[in-house]
C-alpha cells in the first residue's frame, strides 16, 4: 500500500472533497467539556490542539501545545449511535372501516462518512457488522447505514490512562480496512499526515488531494508516534494477558467478586451505553388515544435494567449481582462462542463513563486473586 | 414493561374520565392543559366527567379512570380519597405528591406543630395531619406515574394504555439511559458534577443533564436504586458535603421509602452508611 503524505493546512481539502461527494461528515468535535462525534463542515471544527485525560469514573479536557487535530484518545459517545438508531420507529398500523393497515416506514439513510475512526472503533464496526448483517438475522435499518459508510481511520499517537486496546489485541494501529488511514505527525519542522488509501473509494480521494509519496523520515515519524501510544499502555495498569479471559470467567460463576461489584455498581447502564459493541434494543408498541393509530418503536436497552429480562412472573435477573455478571460474562467470554471474537476492544469507555469508576480489567485481576485462594 | 394491576372493563361508549386534586401544587393536573395537541382528541376520546381545574359542572360518579394529583395532608383528605376509589374502576395517581407525598413531606422528618406555630397567626385553625402520605397509603392504587411534574407525554401514554387496554410503556430504569440516548455528555464524569441522574427514574427526558445541570431526582427512585454507592461516591469522590448529599435526597420525592432510608441513614451514620 503507497503511502503520502498531507500537509496539515491542507486538511480540509480532505473533508471538502468528501463533502463534495455527497457525504455527511460526521468525526470529532467540543461539546459540553467533551470530544463527541457530530457534523463537520471544515477542519475549524476539530478539536485541535485538545487531548482528553481518562480515570475511573472522570474524563477532562486539556491543553495540548503541540496543535495536533487527533491527539486525543476516546470520547464518551461511539460511533454505534450513526448506525444502529438510539431510538427509531419500526412500523406503524392504522385501524379505519376497512380493516387494519400496515404502514412501512421510509427511513431516510444519508451516505455517512466518518473521520478520526480508530483501530479499536474500527474491530468494534466489524462486531457490530456480525451481529446486525450475520447469518441469519438482518437489521435492515443498520445494514442501509453501513452500506454506503466511508471510513477514514487515524492512527492513535496518544492513549489514556483508560485504554486497553493493546490487552484486547485491537489497537493502537489501524489494521482492519479503511477507506483511507492517516497517521498524524508533528515535530518541530512539520505538521503532516502519512495518509493512504484502502480501497477503490479511498485511492479516488486520495488522488484529489495535494499528497507528495512519504518520505522515509515522515513514515519513521509515524511509526514512533503510534509506538508511543503503545508505550503509554504498556505502562499503564491496565495492561494485560486476555487469552484466557473466557475460560476464567467461565470457572468464576459464583466468585465473591460478584457480590463485591454488586454493592458498587449502579445498574445506571451507563457502561453499555457507552460501550460501542453493546448493541441491545428493546420494542415498544404504543397506540395513540384514539386507539386506531398503533406505532412501533426499536430504542438501546441494555442488561441492566429489570424490564430487560421481565419475562412472565417478573425479572430473571432481579439483582445487580447477576446483571453486571451477566454484563462482563457476555462481553468477554460467551460473546467468544457466540460470534468468534471478544465483545471488547479495550476503548475504556465503561471504565470512565461508570459514573462509579468500576474497572472490568481490574474486576478481571480480583476475579484471578479470588480464584487462588 | 409495566403491567397495571387491572384494566378497564369493557365500557359502553366513552370512558367517563375525573381528575383529583388533594394536597398539591396543581402542578400535574395543568400538564393535562398543557397537552395542547392533543386536548380535543382527548376530548373526544373521553368524557371528561370531573375536572375543577378546567370544567365547572362536575358531573357525579361512577368513573372509568380517575387521576388523583396531591398527597393525603387532612383528616378530610384520608376520608375523601376512599370516597374516590370507591367511584372509581381504575385509579392512577399522578405526581410526587401522589406517588410519594411530595416536596410537602419534609413535615415527615420535622414536628409539624412547629411549622404550624411559626407560620400561621392562629394555629388552633389548622386541621393537618403529622405527615404527608402518598395516595397508595391509603387506597389500592392501579398505577403511579413519577414526576415532579409528570410528563405529559407519559400522562397521555397511560391513559392511552388504559383505555385501550395495553401495559404503559413507563420504563423503570434510569435518567443515565436517556441521557445517554439524547447524546448528552454526562455532567458527573466530564464536569464533576453530583447528579441524581444513576438512582432516579426516567420519564423527564433527562432535561437537567443537557442543561449542563445535575438530575434533582424530580422522579423518584428508578428500579433497583443503589443510593449508598452513589451517595459515597459524590462524598469521597465529587466532594460533596453531606447536608448536599441529604438535600438531594429530600426534595420531592423525601418520603419515597428508599430516598427517606437512604437520607436517614447518611444523617445517622456520618460518612459512609
Amino acid at each position: 500500500m503507497q503511502r503520502f503524505q498531507l500537509k496539515a493546512e491542507d486538511l480540509d481539502v480532505l473533508i471538502q472533497v468528501i463533502r463534495a461527494q455527497g457525504h455527511q461528515l460526521v468525526g470529532p468535535v467540543i461539546r459540553d467539556g467533551a470530544i463527541v462525534y457530530d457534523d463537520i463542515q471544515s477542519a475549524s471544527d476539530l478539536p485541535r490542539g485538545w487531548k482528553d485525560e481518562q480515570e475511573k469514573g472522570q474524563y477532562r479536557l486539556k491543553r495540548r501545545d503541540d496543535g495536533a487535530y487527533f491527539g486525543y484518545a476516546m470520547g464518551p459517545q461511539s460511533w454505534k449511535k450513526f448506525l444502529q438508531l438510539p431510538r427509531r420507529k419500526v412500523w406503524q398500523a392504522r385501524k379505519d372501516s376497512s380493516g387494519i393497515q400496515i404502514v412501512a416506514i421510509e427511513e431516510p439513510a444519508p451516505s455517512l462518512a466518518f473521520l478520526g475512526v480508530r483501530s479499536c472503533e474500527l474491530h468494534a464496526i466489524a462486531i457490530q457488522d456480525r451481529v446486525f448483517l450475520g447469518d441469519h438475522y438482518t437489521n435492515d435499518s443498520y445494514a442501509k447505514r453501513r452500506e454506503p459508510l466511508l471510513l477514514i481511520a487515524v492512527n492513535c499517537i496518544y492513549a489514556a490512562n483508560t485504554c486497553f486496546c493493546t490487552s484486547m489485541n485491537t489497537g493502537p494501529e489501524v489494521t482492519l480496512p479503511a477507506d483511507l488511514t492517516m497517521t498524524e505527525v508533528i515535530d518541530v519542522e512539520r505538521h503532516l499526515f502519512l495518509i493512504s488509501a484502502g480501497s477503490e473509494r479511498g485511492q479516488g480521494i486520495l488522488q484529489q488531494l495535494p499528497v507528495q509519496p512519504a518520505e522515509v523520515e515522515v513514515k519513521k515519524l509515524a511509526e514512533r508516534a503510534v509506538q508511543s501510544a503503545v508505550s503509554q499502555m504498556a505502562q499503564g495498569v491496565r495492561s494485560f494477558d486476555s487469552s484466557d479471559v473466557k475460560e476464567l470467567l467461565y470457572r468464576n460463576y459464583e466468585s465473591q467478586a460478584w457480590d463485591k461489584l454488586a454493592d458498587r455498581c449502579l445498574s445506571c447502564a451507563n457502561c453499555t451505553m457507552a460501550c460501542p459493541t453493546c448493541f441491545c434494543s428493546t420494542v415498544e408498541d404504543t397506540t395513540d388515544l384514539s386507539g386506531d393509530n398503533a406505532e412501533r418503536w426499536e430504542r438501546w436497552d441494555s442488561c441492566f435494567t429489570g424490564e430487560f429480562s421481565y419475562i412472565s412472573g417478573g425479572a430473571v435477573r432481579a439483582d445487580t449481582r447477576s446483571r453486571y455478571r451477566q454484563w462482563m460474562t457476555h462481553k468477554l467470554a460467551t460473546w467468544h462462542d457466540q460470534f468468534g471474537t471478544s465483545g471488547c476492544v479495550g476503548c475504556g469507555r465503561c471504565i470512565a463513563w461508570c459514573p462509579v469508576g468500576i474497572d472490568l480489567t481490574e474486576e478481571l485481576q480480583r476475579i484471578r486473586e479470588l480464584e487462588k485462594e | 414493561m409495566v403491567q397495571p394491576a387491572r384494566t378497564l372493563d369493557s365500557m359502553n361508549g366513552k370512558a367517563r374520565l375525573a381528575v383529583w386534586k388533594f394536597t398539591s401544587c396543581d402542578g400535574c393536573q395543568l400538564s393535562l392543559l398543557d397537552c395542547e395537541d392533543e386536548l380535543l382528541q382527548l376530548a373526544g376520546c373521553v368524557d371528561i366527567a370531573y375536572f375543577m381545574e378546567a370544567a365547572s359542572d362536575p358531573a357525579p360518579g361512577p368513573y372509568d379512570l380517575s387521576l388523583v394529583e396531591g398527597s393525603v395532608t387532612t383528616p378530610d383528605e384520608l376520608k375523601r380519597i376512599r370516597e374516590i376509589r370507591a367511584q372509581s374502576q381504575i385509579l392512577v395517581s399522578i405526581g410526587a405528591c401522589a406517588t410519594a407525598g411530595g416536596i410537602q413531606a419534609l413535615r415527615n422528618f420535622a414536628d409539624v406543630d412547629d411549622f404550624i406555630a411559626a407560620v400561621y397567626a392562629h394555629p388552633e385553625y389548622i386541621d393537618t395531619l403529622k405527615t404527608s402520605t402518598p395516595i397508595s397509603a391509603h387506597v389500592p392504587v392501579d398505577f403511579e406515574l413519577n414526576g415532579c411534574p409528570i410528563n405529559k407525554r407519559q400522562l397521555l401514554e397511560v391513559i392511552s394504555a388504559f383505555l385501550h387496554r395495553r401495559p404503559p410503556q413507563v420504563p423503570a430504569h434510569s435518567v443515565c439511559i436517556e441521557c445517554k440516548m439524547r447524546g448528552n455528555v454526562c455532567v458527573w464524569v466530564a464536569h464533576g458534577t453530583p447528579c441524581m441522574g444513576p438512582v432516579t427514574h426516567a420519564g423527564c427526558g433527562a432535561i437537567c443533564p443537557a442543561y449542563s445541570r445535575g438530575c434533582y431526582g424530580c422522579f423518584g427512585p428508578k428500579e433497583n436504586p443503589n443510593t449508598t454507592s452513589l451517595c459515597d461516591w459524590w462524598q469521597q469522590e465529587l466532594g460533596a458535603e453531606k447536608t448536599v448529599v441529604i438535600e438531594n435526597l429530600r426534595n420531592f420525592n423525601a418520603a419515597d421509602p428508599v430516598f427517606e432510608a437512604a437520607s436517614r441513614r447518611r444523617e445517622d451514620g456520618g460518612g459512609q452508611e
